[in-house]
């Protein structure tokens, strides 16, 4: 049975979506789902915003203030910067290393709907009781005095979609290590391939500790545990290492990729091959090595002792070390180069400063001493910020529109693309780079309001002033996408005319099964390589044949939506006991689908020689 | 190799769960899967202790560990580990029914070990060892149930393989699935042995 080329309704093609393993598919539904809990998380921190504007303001006042500052945080890390980069790696790597598909197409399915489930119930949290209210950090202390179910909702709903994202890391490590062609040695991989896989190691090492302290906080808070609570001998302080060994490798996982994206950009547009690769590859390496060393210090005044903290300090300056490699050969790439101001590359010149910004900034607060000060001020929020947004979000939204008509098959207008830059980035340093003053001057962070008179009224309205630029940008960018959607121009293969890695030689965008043929890789930067040597297209390691794809399937869908009622029932258990039937019934739905997972067997289909002729013949004259 | 193909023992490959494309990234898979559940069991045992001395006036371990029960625990595991070791043995040689019949004592030996593990639990929360006690016995059953649960997973795995493939036989299909549930065990068999020294040996001792 031929899937290639067919016209859907709008029915089939819901269904097709629920029930695809193809990782280009599962790209765009990141890019979807991340996007609106991204818009969400934008909104919530407008709330904030205004509510900061003028001192003594009533807009959002106390326990509310509490729940859009948790959610704020929580989204935005979870439910929007993990799964955009997801969508980036599912989009390219697999192409990048010249594979059909990645490792487990199942499991890829699986890691999405699990996160968006997992997602789902969070935000359920707004309207059955109120939201999340103890910080993203959600200490122990905090959070299990937290009245309601909102911190019920953190913790399964963080619970399900950091399943999610672990097998999602697991899926790309697998895919790296095992899929790549003929040739694709590691160290002929793009860069941003490198990042992916160094990424997914981060998460496969840093998630678990985050499961155990979802674990037993939902211990604690549901079924009578005492792990963090002093009074029958448990020790608040365990929840804040096992968070934190979890959520400083949690910044590497999301800037990584980002500087993946980065690298790519700066060769394309300088035209020039990567400054220093091996020295990339390196750094990568070794940040993600560094980047578990370091957790101890967000808890600098959580009183470990001075020996403690002064290693802690040390390895969190060491990180400087390999970011500032990064940052030269980024420089010298550009140098010399035949640089092209593309909408990618504004992102990608105007994250140099702002990175380097947020870096300087993380060393004054590895100075353990220092830090006495800075803690819990916005001092803190604006460093965090330049970290996040000037190296996360400029990555995302420079791959976003570098990739996007490799996903999408149409050129995003450059025009609003320019417009989106400079607004985002205007917006961007006036929000926070003021906020780095407020916090020396004594504000402390994750306070609802202030007084007047004490010299914050001007820094906290140029923020919100800012933090308006930064919505306009995000309207602009959604109109570029539909204005291009409905009536943009087609792109090429080689959409942006100097693409050097493989994704570049398939066409936009790319065929179910990506390559008709297998390339051979014949050194870095592939396709530049064959471009140079007067090729149209890659050199072939195989003769064409049929190809194996694996069978769609609505079973990752059952088994997330099964884990979804099962962490409402356990949620409710204490009210209604019938509840906790409602809790067993659920993971009996996910433990069925796997167990039909397990007796079914799956040996995929084949699309055959004449068809991939077809198709590739079609796809020449169009 | 194609999957489904009909082999016998002489064109049966030596590494069958490595064989076919899909094998190898089984077991490349699940090996790493394996080095995150390391670092959850990790995460556990810190916890654990960090808290094992904090027993808040409920029993102490001294008071309920005892020796017999977990020691026959421990060697029921142990020995099924060794079993499991068979079975994969067979299955390289392509012998299907001895490996169904060592993979069926190895069930039935994790059977007796979690039977036995039931009969602890139940007996410590008679004697006022409750789950909600002290922060000591949170952390007990949190870190050895969660190796209980894995048991009982990894008991209901190898029993669906075995049932699913008993009139088939081995391939290269399902040669993978066997081989990666035997490491599952194999896993599961190591976090016991730091279970029974952490916990309970220094439980009783330290």
């Amino acid at each position: 049975m031929s899937t290639l080329a067919r016209k859907k309704g709008v029915g089939a093609v819901i269904w097709d979506y629920l029930t695809t393993v193809d990782h280009k598919k599962i790209a765009i539904l990141y890019l979807i789902a991340g996007g609106i809990f991204f818009l969400a998380g934008g909104v919530e921190a407008l709330l904030i915003r205004i509510q900061l504007a003028v001192p003594n303001n009533d807009f959002v006042v106390g326990g509310l203030y509490n729940q859009i500052l948790t959610m704020h945080g929580t989204t935005m890390i979870f439910l929007a910067a993990m799964p955009l980069v997801f969508a980036m790696m599912n989009a390219v790597v697999p192409i990048q290393i010249g594979a059909r598909d990645v490792a487990f197409p199942f499991l890829n399915a699986l890691g999405f709907w699990l996160f968006f489930f997992g997602g789902v119930f969070l935000n359920c949290s707004w309207f059955l009781g109120g939201a999340p209210d103890a910080g993203w950090t959600s200490y122990a202390s905090l959070s299990l005095e937290s009245p309601g179910h909102g911190i019920d909702f953190y913790v399964l709903g963080l619970q399900i979609s950091g399943f999610g994202t672990l097998i999602g890391g697991i899926n790309f490590l697998v895919t790296i290590v095992t899929m790549r062609a003929p040739g694709m040695t590691y160290m002929r991989m793009p860069l941003f391939t490198w990042t992916t896989f160094v990424a997914s190691a981060l998460i496969l090492f840093a998630f678990p500790p985050l499961t155990v302290g979802l674990i037993l906080m939902m211990m604690d808070r549901l079924f009578g545990g005492n792990f963090f609570d002093p009074a029958a001998g448990g020790n608040t302080i365990i929840w804040e290492h096992l968070f934190w060994i979890f959520g400083h490798p949690e910044v590497y996982i999301l800037v990584l990729p980002a500087f993946g994206i980065f690298s790519e950009i700066f060769a394309t547009f300088s035209k020039k091959r990567l400054f220093g690769y091996s020295s990339m590859v390196f750094a990568t390496v070794l940040i993600g090595f560094l980047g578990f060393m370091v957790w101890a210090h967000h808890m600098f005044t959580a009183g470990l002792g001075p020996v403690a903290n002064a290693i802690f300090a040390v390895a969190t300056m060491a990180i400087a070390v390999p970011t500032g490699i990064k940052i030269f050969n980024w420089l010298f790439t550009m140098w010399g180069g035949n640089i092209r101001f593309t909408t990618p590359m504004l992102y990608a010149v105007a994250f140099i400063p702002s990175f380097v910004m947020g870096g300087v900034t993380g060393v004054m607060n590895a100075a353990a001493a220092a830090d006495y000060q800075y803690h819990d001020s916005y001092f803190v929020v604006a460093h965090f910020h330049y970290v996040i947004v000037g190296g996360v979000v400029f990555g995302l939204l420079a791959g976003a529109h570098y990739w996007w008509p490799k996903m999408f098959g149409k050129m995003l207008s450059e025009k609003l693309g320019k417009v989106t830059f400079w607004l985002f980035f205007i917006g961007f340093h006036l929000t926070f780079f003021i906020q780095h003053f407020l916090g020396l001057m004594g504000m402390p962070r994750r306070v609802f309001t202030y007084l007047p008179g004490q010299g914050w009224e001007t820094g906290n309205l140029i923020s919100t002033i800012g933090a308006f630029f930064m919505a306009t940008a995000t309207v602009v960018l959604l109109i570029n996408i539909v204005v291009t959607t409905v009536k943009g121009k087609k792109a090429d293969a080689d959409a942006w005319g100097d693409g050097r890695t493989l994704e570049w030689a398939v066409a936009s965008p790319p065929p179910e099964y990506n390559f008709a043929q297998t390339p051979l890789v014949r050194g870095l930067d592939a396709y530049w390589i064959e471009k140079m040597e007067g090729r149209k297209g890659l050199t072939p390691a195989e003769p064409l044949g049929d190809i194996h794809m694996p069978n769609p399937s609505i079973l990752p869908f059952i088994i997330s939506l099964g884990l979804f009622i099962a962490a409402f029932g356990f949620m409710y258990h204490k009210q209604h006991s019938w509840s906790l039937f409602v809790g067993i019934a659920g993971l009996l739905i996910t433990l069925g689908s796997m167990f039909l997972r397990s007796v079914i067997d799956d040996h995929g289909f084949h699309i055959h020689k004449e068809e991939i002729l077809e198709a590739e013949n079609k796809g020449v004259k169009a | 190799m194609h999957v489904e193909e009909k082999l016998t023992a002489e064109t049966f490959p030596a590494s069958p769960e490595k064989a076919t494309l899909e094998g190898k990234n089984k077991f490349i898979g699940f090996w790493t899967f394996l080095g995150g559940e390391t670092v959850m069991f990790a995460s556990l045992f810190a916890t654990f202790l960090a808290l094992r001395d904090k027993t808040a006036n409920g029993p102490t371990a001294e008071e309920l560990f005892k020796m017999p029960l977990v020691f026959v625990a421990t060697m029921l595991l142990l020995t099924s580990s060794l079993t499991s070791v068979y079975a994969m043995y067979h299955m390289k040689n392509f012998d299907f029914k001895k490996m169904q019949l060592w993979l069926g004592v190895t069930v039935l030996l994790g059977a007796g070990f979690l039977g036995l593990e039931i009969f602890e639990f139940n007996e410590y929360v008679h004697e006022g060892f409750k789950f909600s006690t002290s922060a000591f016995s949170s952390s007990f059953y949190t870190l050895v149930g969660t190796h209980g649960a894995h048991v009982t997973f990894g008991l209901l795995w190898i029993l669906t393989l075995m049932i699913r493939n008993a009139k088939r036989g081995l391939n290269l299909y399902n040669a993978p699935k066997f081989y990666v549930a035997s490491l599952y065990w194999h896993f599961i068999d190591v976090v016991w042995v730091f279970i029974f020294t952490v916990v309970y040996l220094m439980g009783m001792v330290g």
